[in-house]
């Protein structure tokens, strides 16, 4: 579409270069009046000075750290799904829960007999098996019964389809264990904190970042280097040539499937680690999160996907207080907003609807908005 | 698509499929709470017919599939449905030996006793034999002529219905002496005797034999009519219909007017989202929010508690509702113009989201009250007559869910309607013959809101008080799903929809906890075997249907995986 830089500028262009420069302007003095937090009033210039400390903005760092590893690797199974179906697994936040859900059982029974704190280690390990083959055996069925039937038809079809497949699979878990929430029995090596480098950080989220981080490098050299791998990054790139080339298109989208829904299943299990509790809608927010911060690296692309998730995870756990805490409205919020906190998923949401508006390709995708989206 | 026989391997893993399927029900819950409710007395209940139809069904399969002589086709059924039987006889004797309750919450010694027919480990002969006597039964029903068939099949069907909802029919036939005794034929006040029920299955299956004998002859009847008759038919008809619907709440009481009323108040919302979805191809996941905001609005303007602004009546307020609305739409879905297709439906919800999550927040509690909501809503008055409770506010959703089918009805002949439909079909070249984009997308996102947003007033003023927890996803979800079951894009689909999704599961509690587990389910077989929903619009129709012919064509890849796989 050619267009002059302003002769053609319409009132929609006008309208969302308001929303920008609207958010860019909360966002900004939102953040700056969250270093005047000795200021009698909102219009006076004082010394730059936080409300909190410089540890406790380190302390919302590792937490937005550890919650963006998990987003990121629910997120990479959005992403490799979208490669190469160009179809939003919607119910990819229930395959996340299911597997944390299930390894729940294997937890609390390991927890029962004391072996949970006698091995910490190899039994994190088979919590996290479990949640991982539970997810990828869950997913492999959705894709058998609820997608693959659906592939050749227009394209609503199959998003509706998942949307359906996820309110089946929450009921499905909210009959079969009830309805109420479960508690994650605690390892206790991970209780306390652990000093790196001179810096208490929880060790849970020391294990959650590492675990995750681990597990994206074996994705990532998972998929790059083994044949599997190719086949996966030779169909993304064109299904058809691919099947051409002698690829079995059924089997690498199979694959897909199961190695996405692996990562989700192992970031459920992390994210019980963290959060201590396990329910069955547990997988929505999550799972639109991950979503968001799969646009938000480009999707389809994997390193994006990582980028994005830790990216979405930290803006959620530091923005309320950077931006919200300290956004005074002069009359009606003379000191910030009320319960900033409360706001964080409005954060998080504002950010998807921005990067979907904005920038659909993504922070490091390349330009596919139109032609595949 | 699969010519040649099946294996009997294959019929048998069929049946083991059903029979998968009948131990989840059991663990979902389902069989048990099914169990309370009798649909003949003594006979038969709910719980355990579902079981025997998941023996019919598989029975029913094996034999479809097979397509070959009849003693074959009984013993694939006899065979599906014995294996459909062993899943859960097995589950039964692992369910007696194990304690299953520790994960499964349903596993309940009830269940299995349930399951075993009390007979715990010594059913299991019981449970096979019965499961593969209805997988004969079902094969038998693929062999019979259809003029046996049909009344047989309707007999049974409508014995279940009258057994299933025999409390509602029991409560439509409470008044006059023709009524009671109707009742007192057929019901005892327990439920549906086997007496009952006999009659009720002669009297159906007898029907459907004369109509099948003379529908011909009757079709030919109004057809030899001249035409000024034959609309005065068609009148008598339409007029009988509205009688009926006019006349519902004051037979069927309270309890049958709040349920119309949701139905109703549904059908208001699928009304709007269809616009969106079934007419312009927007697929709006965030659909609830304009809901929200109607229901906001008429709160905000009437509410005669700490946050009502101007205590207006309900009159006055509506109009603004409608149009705060419509200009919630336009303003909702002028950032969203540019996204597309399955990015679109992530958009939406982020928005119906962050509407939601506002309204709970602290932070806009001193203007829409928080998490305790707008309260104090008074009731619409015309002089001194209160639309107080259900029955009378049923009339005021008749009446705008009909103004606004109309609307919608004339929209989609409209030349805008056609634009929609354009649009839906395929967006670059909608524009390249020259419809403008913008206009008509907007359009349709502040048309669709309005409509929701009457929805929201009207369910403002029937509960009388707001709260942020009602306008969550699964609103948006609830109105998807009975547009997409009612048929996309389809007026009488969205009424048809939202009796079946909002009508039954309030009529029948049971199954009112596993609602969205049978949405979910719903959705996904629909979309596989019924894209165009129970009544299809006519485009949408000819268009899903015309795509089957040519599958045969652009198979070729599909015929080159397969071999790949072989």
């Amino acid at each position: 579409m050619q267009r002059g830089p302003l002769r053609r500028l319409s009132f929609v262009d006008l309208y969302l270069w308001g929303v920008r420069i609207s958010v860019l302007a909360v966002v900004l003095w939102g953040s700056f009046g969250t270093f005047q937090a000795d200021c009698p009033s909102a219009l006076t210039l004082c010394d730059f000075k936080s409300k909190y400390a410089a540890d406790v903005w380190l302390d919302f760092i590792v937490f937005g750290l550890s919650q963006g590893s998990v987003y990121a690797l629910i997120a990479l199974g959005y992403t490799m799904v979208y490669g190469i179906l160009r179809m939003i697994n919607f119910a990819h936040g229930e395959i996340f829960m299911s597997g944390a859900y299930t390894a729940y059982y294997v937890a609390a029974a390991l927890g029962r007999s004391g072996f949970l704190n006698r091995n910490p280690l190899v039994s994190l390990a088979v919590v996290l098996v479990v949640g991982m083959a539970i997810s990828t055996a869950i997913a492999l069925i959705l894709e058998r019964v609820a997608y693959r039937p659906l592939r050749r038809a227009p394209r609503l079809v199959p998003l509706i389809s998942a949307i359906g497949a996820s309110f089946f699979l929450q009921y499905t878990f909210r009959g079969f264990f009830g309805s109420g929430f479960q508690a994650y029995p605690e390892w206790q090596i991970f209780k306390g904190e652990w000093a790196i480098g001179g810096v208490g950080i929880l060790r849970t989220q020391a294990v959650v970042i590492t675990a995750s981080v681990l597990l994206m490098m074996a994705l990532y050299i998972f998929v790059m280097r083994t044949k599997t791998g190719t086949a996966m990054r030779a169909v993304s790139e064109d299904l058809e040539v691919a099947a051409l080339m002698g690829i079995n298109v059924d089997r690498v989208i199979v694959v897909t499937f199961g190695i996405g829904a692996a990562a989700a299943g192992a970031a459920g299990v992390l994210y019980a680690l963290v959060f201590k509790q396990v329910h069955f809608f547990m997988g929505f927010n999550p799972g639109i999160k991950a979503f968001t911060a799969a646009v938000l690296g480009g999707i389809g692309n994997i390193p994006g996907a990582m980028v994005g998730g830790l990216f979405l995870g930290l803006f959620e756990s530091v923005g309320p207080i950077l931006f919200l805490e300290g956004l005074r409205v002069p009359g009606i919020y003379p000191t910030g907003i009320p319960a900033p906190y409360q706001l964080k998923d409005v954060i998080a949401f504002t950010m998807l609807v921005m990067v979907l508006i904005f920038r659909p390709s993504g922070i490091l995708g390349e330009r596919l908005a139109t032609k595949k989206a | 698509m699969k010519t040649g026989r099946p294996t009997w391997t294959k019929t048998l893993v069929g049946g083991l499929i059903w029979g998968g399927g009948a131990v989840f029900v059991s663990l979902v819950g389902m069989v048990e709470a099914f169990s309370a409710r009798q649909i003949i007395l003594g006979v038969i209940s709910l719980g355990h017919l579902l079981l025997l139809l998941i023996g019919v069904g598989s029975g029913f399969q094996a034999a479809r599939r097979g397509s070959e002589g009849t003693r074959a086709a009984l013993g694939r059924g006899l065979l599906a449905g014995a294996a459909a039987g062993a899943v859960p006889a097995a589950f039964i004797v692992l369910g007696i030996a194990v304690n299953l309750r520790g994960m499964f919450v349903s596993a309940s010694p009830v269940l299995f006793d349930f399951l075993s027919f009390g007979r715990g480990s010594g059913g299991v002969p019981i449970v096979i034999a019965t499961s593969a006597a209805a997988g004969l039964a079902g094969a038998a029903a693929t062999l019979l002529p259809p003029g046996v068939r049909a009344p047989l099949v309707n007999g049974v069907a409508m014995t279940l219905v009258v057994g299933l909802f025999q409390e509602l029919l029991q409560i439509l036939l409470q008044q006059g002496t023709v009524q009671t005794a109707m009742r007192e034929f057929i019901f005892t006040p327990d439920g549906l005797p086997p007496r009952g029920a006999a009659i009720v299955f002669l009297l159906t299956a007898g029907v459907t034999a004369l109509w099948r004998a003379r529908r011909a002859a009757v079709g030919g009847w109004v057809l030899r009519r001249s035409a000024p008759q034959q609309r005065l038919l068609r009148l008598m008809a339409l007029a009988l219909a509205l009688g009926a619907v006019l006349l519902l709440p004051v037979v069927g009481g309270l309890f049958i007017s709040q349920v119309l009323v949701l139905v109703g108040l549904y059908a208001l919302m699928g009304l709007g989202l269809n616009l969106e979805v079934g007419f312009a191809g927007l697929l709006d996941l965030g659909f609830v929010a304009f809901f929200a905001i109607g229901a906001y609005t008429v709160g905000l303007l009437t509410s005669t508690g700490e946050h009502g602004l101007v205590h207006w009546s309900f009159w006055a307020a509506v109009p603004v509702a409608l149009v705060v609305s419509l200009i919630s739409g336009v303003l909702f879905g002028l950032p969203i113009l540019r996204i597309r297709g399955d990015y679109l439906a992530i958009a939406t919800l982020g928005f119906g989201e962050i509407i939601r999550l506002l309204a709970l927040s602290d932070a806009l509690r001193p203007w829409f009250g928080g998490s305790q909501g707008v309260l104090f809503i008074p009731k619409p008055t015309i002089g001194s007559f209160e639309f107080s409770g259900p029955m009378q506010i049923y009339y005021l959703t008749l009446i705008s869910g009909a103004l606004i089918a109309f609307v919608a009805a004339r929209l989609r002949d409209s030349r805008l309607g056609r634009a929609w439909m354009a649009l839906r079909e395929d967006e670059d070249v909608a524009e390249a013959m020259g419809i403008n984009l913008v206009n008509v997308k907007l359009l349709a996102y502040g048309i669709g809101g309005a409509f929701a947003g009457m929805g929201g007033a009207i369910f403002a003023v029937l509960l009388g008080s707001i709260f942020p927890h009602s306008f969550n996803l699964l609103i948006s979800i609830n109105v998807l799903a009975l547009i997409i079951v009612g048929g996309m894009g389809s007026l009488p689909g969205v009424v048809v929809g939202s009796l079946f999704l909002i009508g039954l599961p309030e009529l029948l509690r049971e199954f009112s906890d596993f609602r969205f587990l049978l949405y979910g389910a719903a959705l996904i077989i629909m979309m596989q075997l019924r894209p165009e929903g129970l009544w299809p619009s006519a485009a949408v129709r000819r268009e899903l249907r015309k795509e089957e012919a040519p599958a045969a064509i652009t198979a070729e890849p599909v015929a080159a995986e397969r071999g790949a796989e072989a």
